[in-house]
């Protein structure tokens, strides 16, 4: 597809829409759809049938709206009307609305709230809007002329200055400078070279990248084939966990449409540049989210890490320099080359720039999927984005960054969100998790989930890792059920501290931040079960006493 | 000048190295210790046990000798309180982690475990012993394999894959139910690709793999075998 047949496209697809009068956005993510969409969406498409109304209104399924917890969600375009908690019976009054021109009123959810309003949408701009099983939409919403762009406008020099330029940072949680990683992937002289896109999202509570995967998989394949032009590879790997087969078969899908459409494979657009992409399903290891176990894993080894230097840069897939970016970095490249690098990096603080996407769970009135400038407080994702915490409880705690993160006090909700400050207070941005929690939430019991969790994804290969998960599950098990010695603090700290400092990976390195965090933050808590008491009041301290 | 050599500081010794080289190769070449458990000169470094971490100047994160090259100028250090500390844990926490009965082990006197524990001063282990139950493979005409006595180094996976070529040993399970096998977790007497060689058992650290009819420290582990392979296999390059 060359740039004119794309703007053909987009015409045509363009003009088929403004047929109707209307659209009715159906949710059709993983949330939605377990809250039943699907027989909404059949529904509402029976009863505009019954009618004799589908030349007025065509009912639409999309990517996610953000709202999870008002599912499942129907949007009324143009008309601007979102209804929430939709039922297969609502059918009938939903189309009414849509011609008497009023909304249904008991369906309703305000799009005026600070949920809507405090939102800024890159990553997401096409989630909920377009059909993510269908190319041509996403060509009509201005996908894929990035890609040529680049192509035909631009060097791989220009593609990696913009990005450079934009201050773009990892989004899977470390935050490396993207640009420099991209540069250095390019200098390589390595004839054979590959780009990786790790969607092997574990974190408890996460969903972003399963919401950009499933809302919008097209635009994660043009922002990996802007990066293997950047940096001259050939082939790419997309690395999804088999638990998300949503995600998958919409990937699958969109690889084929963009094959068959000439804007993957071959001679893209045709350029003398082809690109290839596979997605290789991942086994349900967390350890194969860490670079270079999920490398091992695609080459058919058990997913384990190995030391770094080399990193995968120099030595990656097959030993070859490889590009490995998570699902939501690739999702901002089609922004950053369609308005510039400097646009880009006018949205965010001075170190973080752009948007994050964040999974918002818990213990908070909205939860969902929320894209926010950097920049922005806890205090506003979780008050107004978030709408504050249900059922009149306090506030006591968000968790940031997973298994690898930390718990944030109230004190610290002020804190701008951004990689330096939420490392400061002993957690990270991670991935784009935000567990938030209220006072019937016990810590200690917290650490112990995590540390659960840590302890049965550890690879065994390192022994700091392997052994002390064990241990630390074990001492907070203990506090927890009231059978703790007074000795148990200090190991606590002891074996923390060497697992920071001496296990081989990440996932080693950072599994004690939630104990340290909690210990830091709520220490009268872990004191309080050493003396029998629960100050949440949920663990049964000295029960088997 | 000569770009393929490098003169580096190891605990304030100026040594000098080929640049292919690791730290804890040219430490050793200096008759300077570190200490290590799943390194062996001739199979693959994999940088699991965590002994031999160093540090280096300018680096705030601590170095794996084993898989770290060596760089023009850097000055390492090999032992620091904090450096001595990590390494007895790490020894605790194996010891800790499963069944390592000296008194009654094929190898007491002859185990890499137990004597780096006496070198480093181990007096005692002050982290809960875990004695999980775990088999004992005996099903090998000529070997045996203890579990209680493992402390997944690897050595055995690697020497087979590596040297002899069978791949008979791999690793199942994640953390702490990681457990070396032999073919798809059959008993290794069982076991289709393994040429009863026996260099699985000579590369192991501890009492884990050993000789039938070996009783309580007769088990001597015998090495030569593998720098002499591996000089035959490089000269035949």
């Amino acid at each position: 597809m060359t740039l004119e047949e794309l703007q053909r496209t987009a015409q045509e697809e363009r003009a088929s829409q403004s047929k109707v009068a209307c659209h009715l956005h159906v949710c059709t993510a993983a949330s939605c759809l377990s809250a039943g969409s699907a027989q909404v969406k059949q529904a509402l498409e029976q009863e505009l049938a019954e009618r004799g109304m589908r030349s007025f209104c065509r009912v639409k399924g999309v990517g996610c709206m953000g709202l999870c917890s008002a599912g499942p969600l129907v949007a009324a375009h143009p008309e601007g009307f979102l209804y929430g908690r939709v039922t297969p019976e609502d059918a009938p009054d939903i189309t009414r609305s849509l011609v008497e021109g009023r909304p249904v009123r008991r369906l309703s959810v305000p799009t005026d709230q600070p949920f809507f309003r405090r939102q800024r949408k890159l990553v997401l701009e096409n989630a909920g809007l377009v059909d993510p099983e269908r190319l041509e939409e996403y060509i009509a919403a201005g996908g894929y002329a990035s890609l040529l762009k680049a192509l035909t406008e631009m060097t791989p020099q220009d593609v990696i200055r913009e990005v450079t330029i934009s201050g773009l940072r990892g989004r899977g949680g470390a935050g490396y400078p993207t640009g420099l990683k991209w540069s250095t992937v390019a200098k390589s002289t390595d004839a054979e070279k590959y780009v990786v896109c790790n969607a092997d999202e574990g974190d408890p509570g996460a969903f972003m990248d399963r919401a950009v995967l499933e809302s919008d998989p097209h635009r994660v394949l043009e922002g990996m084939t802007i990066a293997a032009y950047a940096v001259g590879a050939r082939h790419g790997f997309i690395y999804v966990r088999a638990e998300y087969p949503l995600a998958v078969a919409r990937l699958r899908t969109a690889i084929r449409q963009a094959e068959r459409a000439g804007l993957l494979g071959n001679r893209i657009a045709g350029t003398p540049f082809s690109f290839h992409i596979e997605v290789r399903l991942g086994a349900g290891a967390f350890v194969c989210g860490e670079e270079t176990a999920l490398m091992a894993s695609i080459e058919g080894r058990r997913g384990t890490p190995r030391p770094r230097p080399p990193y995968p840069a120099e030595y990656g897939l097959w030993g070859h320099s490889t590009l490995i970016n998570n699902v939501e970095t690739f999702a901002n490249i089609p922004v950053i080359v369609r308005e510039g690098g400097q646009w880009f990096a006018r949205i965010g603080t001075a170190t973080s720039k752009g948007t994050k996407v964040f999974a918002l769970a818990g213990r908070v009135v909205n939860t969902g999927l929320i894209e926010v400038p950097m920049g922005i407080s806890l205090r506003e994702i979780i008050f107004e984005i978030g709408g504050g915490i249900p059922d009149g409880r306090r506030f006591k705690a968000v968790q940031t960054g997973g298994p690898s993160g930390g718990c944030i006090p109230e004190e610290h909700l002020d804190t701008p969100v951004d990689y330096e400050s939420l490392a400061a207070l002993g957690s990270m941005m991670g991935s784009g998790g935000l567990i938030v929690m209220d006072d019937t939430t016990c810590m200690v019991d917290l650490a112990r989930f995590f540390l659960e969790f840590s302890k049965g994804e550890s690879c065994g290969k390192c022994v700091p890792c392997r052994v002390g998960t064990a241990h630390l599950y074990e001492l907070l098990d203990r506090l927890v059920k009231g059978e703790a010695n007074g000795e148990s603090l200090r190991m606590l700290e002891e074996l923390s501290d060497l697992l920071r400092h001496t296990s081989l990976c990440g996932l080693g390195q950072s599994a004690p931040n939630p104990v340290l965090s909690t210990l830091r933050y709520f220490r009268e808590e872990y004191e309080a079960h050493l003396a029998g008491r629960c100050l949440a009041g949920t663990c049964r301290v000295g029960a088997n006493r | 000048m000569n770009a393929g050599i490098k003169t580096l500081r190891i605990d304030g010794r100026d040594v000098s190295a080929r640049a292919d080289q690791t730290i804890l190769q040219v430490a050793r070449e200096n008759d300077i210790f570190i200490p290590s458990l799943c390194y062996l000169e001739g199979l693959s470094p994999v940088g699991a046990c965590r002994l031999c971490l160093v540090e280096v100047k300018g680096v705030s994160r601590l170095l794996p000798a084993c898989v770290t090259r060596v760089e023009e100028g850097m000055e390492v250090s090999t032992r620091s309180e904090r450096l001595d500390a990590y390494r007895r844990m790490i020894l605790e926490l194996l010891f800790s982690e499963r069944n390592h009965i000296c008194s009654v082990c094929v190898s007491n006197g002859h185990c890499e475990l137990q004597s780096l524990a006496e070198r480093l001063n181990l007096t005692h282990v002050h982290f809960p012993y875990r004695y999980p139950r775990l088999p004992v493979d005996a099903s090998h005409p000529r070997f045996v394999a203890d579990h209680n006595r493992c402390i997944l180094c690897t050595r055995c996976v690697r020497v087979c894959d590596e040297i002899e070529g069978a791949h008979t040993w791999d690793v199942m399970g994640r953390g702490i139910e990681a457990r070396v096998i032999t073919d798809l977790n059959q008993p290794w007497g069982e076991s289709e690709s393994c040429t009863s060689c026996g260099k699985c058992v000579h590369v192991c650290p501890t009492g884990a793999l050993s000789e039938k009819g070996r009783s309580v420290a007769e088990m001597a582990k015998r090495r030569q075998f593998l720098p002499y392979l591996t000089m035959m296999r490089t000269q035949a390059r």
